[in-house]
């Protein structure tokens, strides 16, 4: 049984107008339990409407998501989201503070608390950096904040929403690599949105390519078979790179048009 | 940062001094030094610290009354809609009668002693910090509620932990304006009916022509504001400043 199935999920939203407006609709993907699934697409195709529904910030219009057998039904601690931009850090809480938000809302003592928080916060490299307010770090480091909120409280998904999208060239690689490699020593479900082909590459073990919007859905799934770090100069790399370009070129296209 | 603001009031007295000894040379208009050896011959007196106290009692009465009023209720408004619609006609209606135009009611409900001041004061605090709470609540990211949300954070927490640390410098802020609020409204309620105070001070000093105890009185307001709403904006920046630097 997969950890996350979709069925013919579908979500309609209404404009002021009374205009319905459709943004996807028979989305259908199973996610397995300790996979890396990348939703790939054109922008404005859905992608980040087909997280929120699995994170249960918002109801499917039909359809149903089950999560272990059981239908989603609202937010959870075991759908752990980490955003896009760094508008969910709490501001008057300190790089720590923040890993520890979880663990403080369920009572867990404060000196396991703190020593979780700093394993997590090494992890994501940012020991030294825990005493630091969010506002005096770059956005690289915010970014890891979330990341390693998330990981300190032990979802049993993350669902990962362009975390990278705002970063420089440079900083967006090398969070690529540590993702990556976090991902291999924690083997987490995680579901990771993207617009950036090479992204889903680096990271996913499989990649659903969606369509362009409205009514969109999966047009296809690609498995990627590169184990271990993956390297973009690398022939296969190249070879899955054209594949899911040929797909989601049309795509990008109509996307374009409207 | 200090040195200029020294430098500011230096100037600012210096151009009053020759102002008053050189373009305007008249008893109506009298010089910072003897506006500051009346002021001193009044605080060893005693007369000063009196109406001081008096206003300033008045204020803080109010003021906090005000706020542990208007704090809860801004943030109910902000919180749930159907809330927001049944006060907004409340607050909407009455905040656009100033404090002022309230003092004649005031009077005659509450008669001239502290009660009518208090109301006052409370009247021109609540809608202020009311309005300042409210659009501090729907200001919050919504990510950041959808976020702790996903860590597992209840209603509740999510009220004390999240909405409400987010609101706080919003709440600060719509004290800080209620206190210059405050200065107006205290005075202009002295002025009319009152046995002490600074406003009292005033209307005394027009009665029996003490032009420098006017002027004394008026230094003291100036004061007396301007160090309270640098209370105020150090604790706005000492909460807010982490994530708000331009405060």
């Amino acid at each position: 049984m997969p950890l996350v199935s979709f069925h013919d999920v579908g979500k309609t939203y209404r404009s002021l107008q009374g205009v319905d407006d459709v943004a996807v609709e028979h989305f259908n993907v199973e996610i397995e339990a300790g996979e890396f699934f990348c939703l790939l697409g054109p922008s404005g195709c859905g992608k980040t409407t087909v997280l929120k529904m699995l994170a249960g910030f918002e109801a499917p219009t039909a359809g149903h998501i089950l999560m272990e057998g059981r239908p989603v039904r609202g937010a959870s601690r075991d759908r752990a989201v980490v955003f896009q931009g760094d508008d969910s850090l709490y501001g008057w809480l300190t790089a720590i503070e923040n890993v520890e938000f979880g663990l403080r809302m369920r009572h867990v003592g404060k000196a396991e608390r703190c020593e979780r928080a700093m394993h997590y916060l090494e992890l994501v490299g940012l020991k030294g950096q825990e005493q630091k307010y969010p506002a005096e770090l770059s956005g690289g480091m915010k970014q890891r904040i979330q990341i390693a909120r998330v990981l300190a409280n032990e979802p049993t998904m993350l669902l990962m929403d362009e975390p990278f999208a705002a970063l420089d060239a440079q900083t967006r690689s090398l969070m690529q690599e540590e993702l990556a490699s976090i991902w291999r020593t924690t083997r987490t479900t995680v579901l990771f949105i993207t617009h950036d082909i090479d992204e889903a590459i680096t990271l996913g073990k499989r990649i659903g390519v969606m369509r362009a919007g409205p009514r969109s859905q999966v047009k296809g799934v690609i498995e990627v078979a590169l184990n271990g770090a993956r390297s973009r100069t690398d022939d296969v790399f190249l070879q899955y790179y054209r594949q899911v370009h040929d797909m989601i070129r049309d795509e990008v296209a109509k996307a374009m048009a409207k | 940062m200090y040195g200029g603001y020294a430098l500011g009031f230096v100037s600012l007295f210096l151009i009053w001094q020759l102002a008053s000894l050189y373009v305007v040379s008249s008893v109506l208009f009298p010089p910072p030094t003897v506006v500051f050896s009346k002021g001193l011959r009044l605080v060893r007196n005693g007369v000063l610290l009196e109406h001081l106290s008096a206003s300033m009692q008045r204020i803080l009465a109010g003021f906090i009354a005000g706020s542990l009023l208007g704090i809860p209720i801004g943030l109910a408004m902000g919180s749930f809609r159907p809330v927001r619609k049944l006060l907004e006609p409340y607050t909407e209606f009455l905040r656009f009668i100033p404090s002022v135009a309230m003092i004649t009611v005031a009077v005659i409900w509450f008669g001239i002693g502290e009660g009518s001041k208090i109301f006052l004061i409370i009247y021109t605090t609540i809608f202020i910090v009311i309005l300042n709470t409210a659009a501090g609540v729907s200001a919050i990211a919504p990510n950041k509620i959808r976020a702790a949300e996903s860590l597992g954070a209840t209603r509740a927490q999510i009220f004390f932990h999240v909405a409400l640390p987010a609101t706080v410098p919003y709440i600060l802020t719509g004290m800080r304006l209620a206190m210059a609020n405050s200065f107006t409204t205290i005075v202009a309620a002295e002025l009319i009916a009152a046995n002490d105070g600074l406003g009292k001070m005033l209307w005394d000093g027009r009665l029996f022509m003490l032009v420098d105890e006017i002027f004394v009185s008026l230094v003291t307001l100036g004061l007396l504001g301007f160090a309270v709403d640098r209370m105020f904006r150090w604790s706005i920046y000492a909460f807010a400043g982490k994530y708000s630097p331009a405060t």
